[in-house]
């Protein structure tokens, strides 16, 4: 028995040690493990665009395609941008659809609110020749064609006939194919480029006039890849116009302000909370104390493996979990002060851990049903999706779980440690 | 130990009516001061050069004019601190989906504690003292709005939402001392209901007591210390804590033994 119960403190003491080190920032092996910051708390922007699609009549296949594709688009505008760690996430609710974008660190959100609201647009421009004065060798420049993303019908991967090759085959509609038409005919043995959000996917030489509306782009596509072209040409075709619904730009001056004075907050909080709980239970307060810290050292740690992404609302739901760790002791505590008047010291302090776990789990499973309702892990979509309110819930329920660990096997082996060595 | 607390019970359910009813008038006649996530709107915040910190709030605007204020701000020089705009279809669809988790997490507790204690009466009582903490709650931020002009935001729905399970938790710890005492058959209590509830509380009141007031004791910290963009956060918090506390020996245990009480009654007139 006692044995047992060494094996069992050293265990903690490792657990503590290891999570100690994650904590407080040491690299483990080569890995340095970051606290990673919400909006509200490193600064940046957080956008919500909502898509017009009154224009699909309820065409589900193609609206959900058009979605996923003018996130794809606005992805890539932003990583044009040079926006590093950003999230673009799309998000449904009754009938409408919603592009949601995170940008960390920027210093100009009107510039890039304005960039990812614009409409995508495809364009299809030929080399003409340029008129250089005093040059002697002949130049020449890319023009827009009138054809554009709006002459476009559809656009299919294929396998090339001849090389087995993954293609994009696109297709005009009536007045596209002629205009297709006219520009193949006057480019015969030039290029034509195929251009999206001024980037140019491919510039295939014209062998011919093509008729028929029909054209295909090969280029040394993957299959992923020409399926990538496929939908970004589907979303030229049929441009989703956006428009910003909601804002929140927090700048990183307020939230460095917000980190430290949380920070402060919490430490005044824990402090007086020790001090509670040494002034009420003496003794057994000090290893509630001392289970506590174990709490939040592990807590930390668990922060920077999964990785939590930390916002306001959920430091606040860490600081609420530390009160209900405590509850797990107080409890405990409580019960055996009424134990022991009736039994030796060792056999209450196991009869009040046995009996103060029925109401401990009852009651935190129903804490846990609604930080899951609320973290909507299986993003439901009449439910919040709100990266804040995300945070809280996660937050919460990790304080939930590793105080039951902390409250039932961190404090029971100590004070049995404590009840031997007496 | 014993303290008769349920010879009392009409006198808390009169201190629960009496905050009830003002903070239902309140929400009646005042309503709640939303903020802009509900209605929509531009909020402001910047740092003007000399250091002074302004912060505007407008009502919906539209994108020409967002670009405005935007172009104004940065005209006087001033660092932008915060800029937040919200459309007006965000504000019914917030309210719709915490409506949905409210409903959801009601049921699944509801039925978790069914399940837990054998009875409904357990489950529906519980429920009822976590719908008098959100009204507490919500009167309260109602009145608050009105004299004290604290608007309503996102982060007050995760407050009620977490009052909610914060209620059910506290209950369930007094719920769990009653059935124990129905389990274990006491002589000296019988299986008269008033006489255990009053002995389950006796046990638990200081449990209760201490508990809140290490949770006060965090957010107290938070509401002084924490800034102004969690202040009212951590004070609906600290109002729900307190009532949550309140609610379970003295709405959920009351309810629960009125109701046992009216169901023998209504049984033994029935085998007369």
């Amino acid at each position: 028995m006692k044995k047992n119960l060494l094996i069992k403190i050293i265990l903690i003491l490792l657990l503590t040690i290891a999570c100690g080190i994650i904590s407080y920032g040491y690299p483990v092996y080569g890995k340095k493990w970051d606290l990673s910051l919400g909006l509200d708390l490193s600064g940046g922007s957080h956008l919500v665009f909502e898509a017009d699609v009154g224009g699909f009549h309820g065409d589900n296949d193609k609206k959900e395609k058009a979605i996923q594709s003018l996130r794809n688009v606005i992805e890539k505008r932003v990583n044009l941008f040079g926006i590093s760690e950003s999230n673009v996430q799309t998000s449904k609710f009754e009938d409408k659809n919603r592009i949601i974008v995170e940008l960390p660190g920027i210093n100009n959100p009107k510039e890039a609110t304005a960039l990812i609201g614009q409409t995508a647009q495809l364009v299809f421009s030929e080399l003409v020749d340029k008129q250089v004065p005093n040059s002697a060798t002949p130049s020449s420049e890319l023009k827009e064609t009138d054809l554009t993303g709006a002459d476009l019908k559809s656009a299919s991967t294929v396998f090339d006939q001849n090389t087995g090759k993954p293609s994009v085959s696109i297709e005009f509609t009536e007045e596209g194919s002629k205009k297709f038409e006219e520009i193949t005919a006057r480019n015969i043995g030039k290029p034509v480029a195929i251009i999206l959000d001024s980037d140019i996917i491919s510039a295939p030489n014209v062998n011919e006039k093509i008729v028929g509306g029909k054209a295909q782009i090969s280029g040394s596509f993957t299959i992923d890849e020409a399926n990538k072209l496929e939908i970004q040409l589907n979303a030229g075709a049929l441009p989703v116009p956006v428009k910003l619904v909601e804002e929140k730009t927090v700048g990183a001056t307020l939230g460095v302000d917000s980190v430290n004075k949380s920070v402060k907050a919490g430490i005044v909080g824990l402090i007086m909370v020790m001090l509670f709980m040494i002034l009420i239970y003496g003794k057994y307060g000090i290893v509630a104390d001392v289970a506590l810290i174990i709490f939040g050292v592990i807590t930390f740690a668990f922060y920077k493996l999964i990785p939590v992404t930390l916002t306001l609302p959920g430091i606040a739901g860490f600081l609420l979990s530390v009160g209900m760790a405590v509850d797990s002791n107080i409890l405990i505590f409580e019960r055996l002060k009424e134990e022991v008047k009736t039994k030796p010291f060792s056999q209450a302090l196991e009869i009040s851990f046995g009996r103060a776990w029925d109401s401990i789990r009852d009651a935190n499973v129903a804490t846990l049903v609604t930080a899951f309702i609320l973290a909507n892990p299986l993003d439901w979509s009449f439910l919040h999706v709100s990266g804040a309110v995300r945070g809280f819930a996660l937050t919460l329920a990790l304080g939930i779980g590793i105080s039951l660990f902390t409250g039932i096997v961190v404090s029971r082996n100590l004070l049995r440690l404590f009840v031997k060595n007496n | 130990m014993y303290i008769t607390w349920m010879k009392y019970k009409f006198i808390y359910f009169a201190i629960s009516a009496v905050f009830l009813s003002a903070g239902i008038f309140g929400l009646f006649k005042w309503g709640l001061n939303l903020g802009i996530d509900f209605t929509g709107g531009v909020i402001a915040g910047y740092q003007l050069p000399n250091g002074e910190i302004k912060q505007e709030k407008y009502g919906a605007k539209s994108d020409e004019e967002i670009a405005n204020i935007r172009d104004d701000i940065k005209k006087q020089n001033a660092k932008e601190l915060r800029f937040e705009t919200v459309g007006p279809s965000i504000g019914s669809e917030l309210i719709k989906k915490t409506f949905y988790a409210l409903a959801m997490s009601a049921m699944l507790i509801l039925f978790w504690i069914a399940i837990q204690f054998k009875s409904v009466k357990f489950g529906v009582s519980a429920i009822l003292a976590m719908i008098h903490d959100s009204l507490i709650l919500l009167g309260s931020f109602s009145l608050l709005g009105h004299f004290a002009n604290v608007e309503i935001d996102f982060l007050f729905v995760t407050a009620v939402l977490t009052i909610l399970s914060f209620s059910v938790h506290d209950t369930i710890v007094v719920y769990d001392r009653i059935r124990e005492k129905q389990r274990k058959y006491d002589p000296e209590l019988g299986s008269d209901i008033t006489k255990i509830a009053n002995s389950a509380l006796t046990e638990t009141m200081v449990r209760s007591i201490n508990n809140s007031f290490t949770i006060i004791f965090m957010l107290l910290a938070l509401v002084l210390l924490g800034g102004d963009t969690i202040r009212w956060f951590a004070v609906a918090l600290l109002i729900g804590t307190v009532s949550g506390t309140y609610s379970s020996p003295f709405v959920a245990v009351p309810i629960l033994v009125t109701w046992e009480e009216l169901q023998k009654k209504y049984v033994s007139l029935r085998t007369k």
